[in-house]
């Protein structure tokens, strides 16, 4: 670094920093925004100085929202542990079924294999209004609408095919005769795919579980149409800040925060995995 | 722990009949018998090797284990072990897990596997980087850590695929004695799979030859190399490789004279009585043959072929010549130290035992020396 020169060095530290503000002040806009009341919010021109405020917290927390209008009940929490339900039960069921068949797509050469798997990632170029419509009609026939296990079904759009493409370029990279050692020295095939062939593709497998969940979590349009309020996860529960009298901007900031805050979390402690296993090659036979 | 393998008109079809890698393949393993699959890229050795572990289905034909049908079981229930030509060590175990991990269907107490991946180690020279991960060790160690998983373990047939590939010329050469004396001591069943015939030649007791998915010739070293069963076979066998010139035979009852294809009329003239009647009667007159003749069996005398001299180089032990006739390259090895200068004439000399003949159209040997092939 020694030949850089100091040009050099601040040009890139203005760089570094115009991403960064980019990218993070409205982070941090928003976290200022919970602990202020909607007036300090509003008013012109906005001043990074007041005096915070948990009211809004305690609202999200015990579910009463009070606003000039009246007391409204609002069911944040259980947004938020819908949120988390739909996305973790949605992502153990994708890696149920999607690792199997990674490895499936992965090692054998069958009929119609490359047109399944294509199939399957084509469900992520659709448009999702495209598919929800004529779901809409089939989930009220068949009794699916408003219940966790219609959502789940759809997130499955979600995250099946991104877990079995992500998956199945790990299970590509690893060396098939490193198997072939395994089974040859007296194990089953189901053994070598337990055994070997999954804890290789581990950090794969973790990072393609962590994109899913968080893609799934931030997902607003399929619960909008095919849940109603208490099944529905905190995307789509933010809606109803915006009420009668007018937008609650300091709940929303809160709810934003609250909601955000464990996938970033999640994100942050798995971040190694998430470049890892994202970069590839980080299995090499 | 050694057992008899049999293959008997064993075919591999890949794809919906694209590829023939293996064609109508029979062969036998006696018990304790090395045997190497010998052959250049593609000719179908390791499709054979991958069938006998399992790894390939078999289109056609059967593979025997001990009078055990194995071709349609699994991998781990055929009792064989194997050495990967890629290596293919689990990634997140040392060296020595790698090694023992072989052991552990077997069942041994934990001071016994010790010792066994120890001795394992010490033979293969990697006592010292046992401890170590296989990202963290060279090529040659991982391929030797892999040789040795497959040899520790105690399987009725042992399949080495190029195992000593990414090995140097030295380690190689002592290895090769150390690895042949412990198949040798365990009576291992050993097939070995190899494009290198030195390898070929120190290792194995037989040596299967094959090109294009078919095998060419199964032969102990020395006979591959006195009487190979084909032109092919001939012509891959030995280094430098033999020499070829297609002739035209003319049998005047008191000789017998090759003249040159290609050349204004070079002949090759030998006494009739060179030539056992057996040998005359298969070279009937104006038939189109190919004579093969080793390079060691290219002498250069006062008189015989006359040839232009390409290139001589003296080798340190040998002396090489490249000289040309007819258009063709011929190459002649001595241990005398010879002077030739490029462009100048000289004549080369071939006695009749030497001569390897073969007939043009179908390349199957004819005689070889003064023998019926």
């Amino acid at each position: 670094m020694d030949h850089t020169s100091t040009l050099e060095r601040v040009i890139r530290g203005a760089l570094i920093t115009c991403v960064l503000v980019f990218f993070l002040f409205p982070i941090f806009w928003i976290v200022l925004m919970s602990f202020q009341t909607n007036e300090t919010i509003l008013r012109i021109p906005p001043s990074i100085v007041f005096e915070p405020t948990l009211s809004n917290y305690s609202a999200l927390i015990t579910g009463k929202l009070e606003t000039t209008a009246g007391n409204l009940d609002i069911a944040f929490m259980r947004n938020l542990w819908n949120s988390f339900f739909l996305s973790a039960a949605s992502v153990l069921i994708a890696l149920a079924l999607g690792i199997p068949a990674a490895y499936a797509f992965a090692r054998f050469r069958f009929r119609l294999g490359e047109d399944i798997a294509f199939t399957l990632l084509s469900f992520r170029f659709a448009p999702p209004l495209l598919v929800l419509l004529p779901l809409s009609l089939y989930f009220k026939q068949l009794g699916l609408t408003n219940t966790y296990i219609g959502l789940i079904w759809v997130y499955q759009l979600i995250c099946l095919p991104l877990i079995l493409w992500i998956v199945r370029g790990y299970f590509e990279d690893i060396s098939p005769d490193i198997e072939h050692a395994y089974r040859i020295s007296g194990n089953s095939w189901l053994k070598t795919f337990w055994k070997i062939a999954v804890p290789l593709a581990k950090p794969g497998i973790a990072a393609a579980g962590l994109l899913a969940f968080i893609f799934a979590w931030n997902n607003f349009v399929f619960a909008l149409i095919l849940a109603s309020a208490d099944k529905q996860p905190v995307t789509v529960g933010a809606l109803a800040f915006v009420t009668a009298s007018g937008i609650q901007y300091g709940q929303i900031a809160a709810a934003i925060v609250l909601s955000i805050a464990p996938t970033l979390a999640l994100a942050l402690y798995a971040q190694r995995y998430l470049v890892e296993g994202l970069s590839l090659g980080a299995v090499k036979g | 722990m050694s057992s008899e393998l049999v293959l008997q008109k064993v075919d591999k079809i890949y794809g919906a009949g694209t590829v023939h890698a293996v064609k109508d393949l029979s062969f036998t393993v006696k018990p304790g018998e090395i045997t190497a699959l010998l052959g250049s890229s593609g000719c179908g050795k390791t499709s054979t090797l991958r069938m006998i572990a399992g790894f390939e289905t078999v289109t056609n034909g059967s593979i025997a284990l001990d009078g055990r049908a194995i071709h349609e079981l699994a991998p781990a229930q055929r009792g064989v072990a194997m050495a990967f030509e890629t290596y293919s060590l689990y990634p997140p175990l040392t060296l020595a897990e790698n090694i023992s991990f072989a052991l552990k269907a077997q069942k041994l107490g934990s001071a016994d596997v010790d010792k066994r991946v120890k001795a394992m180690a010490e033979m293969l020279e990697i006592g010292d980087v046992l401890h170590k991960y296989p990202s963290s060790v060279s090529g040659g160690q991982q391929q030797r850590a892999s040789l040795g998983r497959a040899l520790v373990r105690k399987a009725g047939l042992y399949l080495l695929d190029e195992p000593m590939g990414q090995l140097e010329p030295q380690l190689r050469a002592v290895l090769r004695g150390r690895i042949k004396h412990y198949l040798r001591e365990h009576h291992c069943t050993t097939i070995l799979v190899t494009h290198d015939q030195t390898e070929a030649n120190a290792l194995a007791d037989r040596i299967a030859v094959m090109e294009g998915g078919v095998l060419q010739q199964y032969a102990t070293p020395a006979e591959l190399k006195a009487r190979p069963a084909n032109l092919f076979v001939g012509t891959f066998i030995g280094e430098p490789p033999m020499n070829v010139f297609p002739v035209r035979v003319k049998d005047n009852g008191q000789t017998i004279d090759f003249v040159l294809e290609g050349s204004d009329g070079q002949v090759l003239s030998y006494a009739a009585q060179d030539f056992p009647d057996a040998v005359r009667r298969r070279l009937k007159n104006d038939d189109g043959l190919v004579l093969g003749v080793r390079p060691h069996a290219v002498h250069i005398g006062k008189k015989g072929l006359m040839a232009r001299v390409v290139t001589c180089q003296w080798l340190g032990d040998q002396t090489h010549i490249a000289a040309e006739i007819a258009g063709r390259t011929v190459v002649s090895v001595s241990h005398e130290q010879i002077k030739a200068a490029p462009g100048s004439s000289l004549f080369l000399r071939i006695a009749p035992q030497d001569l390897h003949i073969y007939a043009a159209d179908s390349g199957a040997a004819i005689a070889h020396g003064a023998e019926l092939a």
